[in-house]
């Protein structure tokens, strides 16, 4: 305003007029001038922004995302499993067998979560805690996560008469969870995982198996996702006779539940049994559809 | 030698204008949408907000994420599928106070104060009148006021999944305890 009034203004009673105006406008230019200070003040306090829901849940199918329970909340998933849809009508296409996993997730903090799991395939316990490391946020282009499980097959012992360790159907998983949303709908995900075996059963077979795992998603609607994950088993450290994982399904959110509805090659629900012990050749029918539901239950309210 | 007088007439405006402008960054704006199904409330307490008690102006600025509610799917949902916040990040409300001319901010007291503005939430403007209170004390200002907002209003869809939760009206309340701004 200024500057205008002084080309404006070779003469000097001029000038002096606009000041008075410029006072008398004052008014005038008010409100438009408190709207811009609020806009100052509130870009001066821009804060860290977190990015938020990467995925829908904290199982991107089989295996974990880097999504957590919120703190103080309890997640309550049950798993269905069901046979081979190669299996043909006298088995209706795999439904008649039917294996499931029950599980309960708890968020500890914003980082941390954990849970157990009881799954009818081996007679199976599982529990796992998993830590968020680093999360994306408007200042960091990934979010970070670690998987520590354990899992015990409460199976009886194959051979009763032989001295046995109880140590021996013990089996642990590791795995490091690396996310990036990268749009409002679609993100992706990398799961270098290992899993160790006590006890294998052929002298070669590895303890240790290495497996790098991909998967992402992609947003249909506001409530609909396709999500699709694949586990790739390094050829020197899988068990024999063993295939790699492949699961496509979707997400689908109502208010407290999310349905998760897909098909795999995988008949385990836990580390252990989908990623190192997966028999199906996906590509040869060998599928099995599978669902989940999962419903949360708000046990501590946050402080508002 | 005018000029300079120019400048001092500007300097004066200006010097008034702010000395009458008040502000809060912790304003609190919380809803509640009541249901027999369910009640759903979220509080903000980070709102920002300017009064200039010369023009009989407001403004605020509401940060969508920083509501936040009891229950964490909720406030999950309500970022990523009703107020859609990645897209629209705030909420901003600039108004007049239309009846300021007998509110007297020199003085302590209590004080009815009428109040209509432009509304926009989730991208969306909308006129919007409420009836608040302002109470001046030694200067300072604090404003309270309730009013309702149809989400249809603002384009905020409801699946008729959960139509029985939602209600369609929020109620709005605010509180913000002003501070003269240096």
């Amino acid at each position: 305003m200024l500057t205008v009034a002084m080309n404006l203004s070779p003469n000097m009673n001029r000038s002096f007029i606009i000041a008075i105006l410029v006072l008398l406008s004052a008014s005038a230019f008010a409100q438009d001038d408190l709207m811009k200070m609020l806009e100052d003040e509130t870009q001066e306090v821009r804060k860290k922004d977190f990015t938020t829901a990467t995925f829908k849940t904290t199982r991107l199918i089989n295996g974990h995302s880097v999504e957590n329970v919120a703190p103080g909340v309890l997640d309550f998933r049950i798993s269905h499993r069901f046979g081979f849809l190669s299996s043909g009508a006298y088995e209706l296409f795999g439904l008649d067998q039917a294996s499931m996993r029950m599980g309960f997730d708890y968020g500890l903090t914003k980082r941390w979560m954990i849970g157990v799991g009881r799954s009818t395939y081996q007679k199976q316990f599982d529990g796992f805690s998993k830590f968020k490391f680093l999360r994306q946020s408007n200042q960091m282009p990934v979010t970070l996560s670690a998987v520590g499980g354990i899992m015990y097959k409460s199976l009886k012992f194959d051979n009763p008469d032989q001295v046995n360790f109880l140590t021996s159907k013990l089996y642990y998983s590791g795995q490091i969870l690396l996310a990036r949303k990268f749009s409002e709908s679609f993100s992706l995900q990398l799961m270098p995982t290992m899993i160790h075996y006590n006890l294998v059963e052929g002298v070669n077979d590895p303890n240790d198996v290495f497996s790098v795992g991909a998967g992402g998603r992609m947003k249909l609607s506001k409530r609909v996702s396709i999500n699709a994950e694949y586990y790739y088993q390094l050829p020197d450290y899988k068990l024999p006779n063993t295939t790699n994982s492949v699961s496509i399904g979707f997400d689908i959110e109502t208010g407290g539940h999310v349905f998760q509805l897909y098909v795999t090659n995988s008949s385990g629900m836990t580390e252990r049994s989908f990623i190192a012990e997966t028999n199906g050749n996906f590509f040869k029918g060998d599928i099995r559809f599978g669902f989940t539901i999962s419903r949360v239950f708000t046990i501590v309210k946050p402080k508002l | 030698m005018k000029r300079s007088l120019f400048i001092l007439l500007n300097s004066l405006a200006i010097a008034g204008f702010s000395q009458t402008v008040q502000m809060t960054r912790s304003g609190q704006v919380s809803f509640f949408s009541k249901t027999p199904m369910e009640n759903i409330e979220a509080v903000n307490n980070e709102v920002t907000s300017l009064i200039d008690t010369g023009k009989g102006e407001i403004v605020f600025a509401i940060l969508i994420k920083s509501f936040h509610f009891d229950r964490a799917l909720m406030e999950e949902h309500f970022n990523e599928n009703y107020l859609e916040s990645n897209k629209f990040p705030k909420a901003t409300f600039q108004g007049k106070i239309t009846n300021s001319t007998k509110i007297d901010f020199t003085k302590n007291g209590t004080y009815e104060a009428a109040i209509e503005g432009d509304l926009t939430i989730h991208g969306i403007k909308q006129r919007q009148a409420a009836t608040g209170t302002l109470v001046v004390a030694n200067g300072k200002i604090s404003a309270s006021s309730i009013f309702t907002v149809k989400l249809a209003d603002y384009k905020v869809e409801i699946p008729s999944l959960v139509a029985e939760k939602i209600s369609k009206t929020v109620e709005i309340h605010v509180n913000c305890r002003y501070e003269p701004k240096s």
